[in-house]
């Protein structure tokens, strides 16, 4: 693309605020790190000093009453974007979250609703353990009201932040620190509508569907790159948006393949995957799969901190490509 | 100021307080604009513990007889543009602000035509036209969002106010002190008005709080407070004239403490003297003593302002609106099935 901004999806972020401050005066944005440089990585530098503290508030210790107040706010007309630079800690907020901001539109008859985005931020890997590491996209995909949104590519972590921020209905925009360093050449922004946003084919094949989100849709399309040196194709999904989950892609892509492997940075009991399994279980045509489904997530324990059990933990592009291969032998993951 | 060891005294001793309020210096009308706002909310919410009673109404209802002059004494000072969050004893916080009889009738009801259109029930009611942004039974659950309505008032510098009503329950709730601290350092445009009745759902504040008096966490985060009868529509309105025009003015959040007493009990009709501790028929008996209306009434009428004439021509007309309100609520439709999925966002996914 020609014209275009080179970016990291950190950057990209940045840009999607810088977008939003410049043209929305109801956006401000409030959290825990926003003056400091090392909370969230390169997503928010200087935009404190570029739009000031009034609009770029770095909030006291308060998760819950931040991200009430971002609704509260968001009730009152503004739009607020509330800022977790962990997600562990966010646990503090559910009630904001999940009792009111999920729920506002339903209980006062679609009347009011509360138009707040909740960026979470997941941070793991380097030893930092139980607290430090959580993926829980699967929990607030389990909540009707709110939108879900992952981004796994440069262009999606500005266009979808910016979409987040525009749709009427509170947002968890979650984004991983996995992927911060994924450079791309970008278009100028154009205003998308999150309703209208869901999952996205990234990768055309036939043999088997690979379906995940997030970073683990980066492991999805590098083991796919791998596999297609050993003659394997893949379809690759992107769900992008986890809730409401459109699962019409999914459905025609595996109709086609006849195999589905679904990787998900979460936990497999009642996780991502498993729903994604689920919705391909009741909808592919019966007969139309060559194959047992098959899911590679975590293992259903805390997050380790030494480094040889983490490397256990986390599914890799050599995990998924091994995954895949198994799939497409007919054989089960346990 | 307050201390941290602050304590109620008298204001909370059901055999003080009784004597007619003080109302020189109240414009007249204003007193009866106060006397008719006060009854008819404790005719409505009669009403509704009559018909829950009977099992006309489903679902629960949490009624605050007794505490009718907190929200009208400080809705005095509030205009449709400023912003209301109640909790779960909310019809007063509601109909004090101009709410519809009909529209929260059809919402206990369960009806299309309710203030939130029939989604809601009495714990999450809705009437922003009037500046009730939204009530919900959560404990303290909308705290923190009238923290964030002050907060967006502050950065765009309109003049508006936010209101969060809460009760000596929710102040101990982590986020109501979260939210009180965050409203101080952001100088958000709120005011928390603590109805302190003595009692969370069942158990008295003396099992709960080393104080009684709710006012010490507005010291501990440095907020203006005041406290005082929330039996007395006078003082209650006072209070509230101060602290709105600090708001306004830009000078920081503020906190009244309002001390009431709820005649029945935590949910539904009954007086609830059987549960708790410390909540007994002689109390009770002690507190309807010290009603918020008679009180008023009684210096209304020897100031000349008020009769039982006039007392009973208003009571025949709220008993026949009450009565046409609620016979049309419970004659109008239920929301279509498509509300159950229709609702739940702003827009369906795939649809413009």
């Amino acid at each position: 693309m020609s014209g275009g901004v080179i970016h990291n999806y950190g950057t990209a972020i940045r840009s999607a605020f810088e977008y939003l401050l410049d043209r929305y005066p109801e956006v401000f944005i409030l959290g825990q790190g926003l003056w400091s440089p090392w909370y969230v990585g390169n997503t928010m530098t200087d935009l404190d000093k570029r739009f000031g503290r009034d609009r770029i508030i770095d909030t006291p210790v308060s998760e819950l009453a931040t991200t009430g107040a971002g609704v509260g706010a968001a009730l009152a007309g503004m739009r607020p974007i509330v800022i977790h630079p962990r997600m562990d800690f966010m646990l503090y907020a559910m009630d904001a979250i999940v009792n009111q901001a999920a729920k506002w539109s339903h209980m006062v008859g679609g009347q009011a609703h509360s138009g707040v985005t909740i960026r979470a931020i997941i941070n793991r890997g380097g030893e930092q353990g139980a607290q430090h590491s959580q993926a829980l996209h699967a929990w607030f995909a389990h909540i009707p009201g709110l939108r879900v949104v992952m981004p796994a590519t440069v262009a999606d972590a500005r266009d979808l932040l910016i979409a987040s921020v525009c749709c009427p209905d509170p947002v968890v925009y979650i984004d991983d620190r996995w992927l911060y360093e994924l450079t791309a050449e970008l278009p100028p922004i154009e205003e998308r509508d999150l309703a209208l946003e869901g999952p996205r084919m990234v990768n055309e094949g036939s043999d088997l569907t690979l379906v995940g989100s997030g970073f683990s849709t980066e492991l999805a399309l590098r083991a796919a790159r791998q596999l297609a040196e050993e003659g394997v194709s893949c379809d690759v999904i992107d769900l992008r948006v986890l809730n409401p989950l459109d699962p019409g892609l999914i459905v025609k892509s595996v109709t086609k393949t006849g195999r589905l492997l679904a990787i998900d940075g979460g936990w497999r009991t009642c996780g991502m995957a498993a729903e994604v399994l689920a919705l391909v279980s009741e909808r592919v045509p019966p007969g139309a799969l060559g194959a047992r489904p098959a899911r590679l997530t975590l293992p259903d324990a805390p997050a380790p901190t030494s480094r040889v059990l983490e490397e256990l933990y986390y599914p890799s592009v050599r995990s998924v490509r091994d995954a895949a291969l198994k799939v497409l032998a007919g054989g089960t993951l346990d | 100021m307050i201390g941290p060891l602050h304590m109620l005294g008298d204001l909370a001793d059901p055999s003080k307080h009784q004597e007619d309020l003080e109302i020189e210096g109240v414009a007249p009308d204003t007193l009866v604009s106060w006397l008719r706002s006060m009854l008819s909310i404790r005719m409505v919410e009669q009403h509704l513990a009559a018909m829950r009673r009977e099992g006309v109404i489903g679902g629960p209802v949490h009624l605050g007889i007794g505490q009718e002059a907190v929200a009208v004494g400080v809705s005095e000072f509030l205009s449709p543009s400023d912003m209301v969050f109640g909790a779960h004893r909310s019809h007063a916080h509601l109909l004090a602000l101009g709410g519809s009889i009909h529209g929260l009738f059809a919402e206990v009801l369960g009806r299309d035509t309710g203030l939130s259109r029939g989604m809601g029930g009495s714990m999450h009611l809705w009437d922003q036209p009037n500046g009730f942004y939204g009530s919900v039974p959560i404990v303290a659950g909308t705290v923190p969002l009238a923290v964030g309505a002050g907060l967006a008032s502050k950065l765009r510098g309109d003049p508006n106010i936010s209101v969060s009503y809460l009760g000596d329950g929710a102040v101990e709730e982590g986020g109501v002190q979260e939210s009180l601290n965050l409203a101080r350092v952001l100088g958000a445009r709120v005011l928390f008005v603590v109805e302190n009745n003595l009692f969370s759902s069942h158990m008295h504040i003396s099992l709960r709080q080393p104080s009684d008096s709710t006012a010490r966490f507005a010291a501990a985060h440095d907020i203006t407070s005041e406290v005082v009868d929330g039996n007395d529509v006078v003082a209650v309105a006072g209070a509230a004239e101060r602290l709105v025009g600090r708001i306004r003015r830009g000078e920081g959040p503020a906190f009244l403490e309002a001390v009431t007493y709820r005649w029945l009990g935590h949910v539904d009709w009954r007086e609830d003297i059987d549960v708790g501790v410390a909540r007994s028929a002689v109390d009770v008996a002690l507190w309807k003593a010290r009603d918020p209306l008679a009180r008023l009434e009684r210096a209304m009428v020897t100031a000349g302002l008020w009769s039982g004439e006039m007392r009973r021509k208003a009571a025949s007309e709220l008993e026949t609106e009450i009565a046409s309100a609620w016979g049309r609520a419970a004659a109008d439709p239920w929301p279509p099935s498509s509300a159950l999925l229709d609702r739940v966002y702003a827009r369906r996914a795939g649809s413009r």
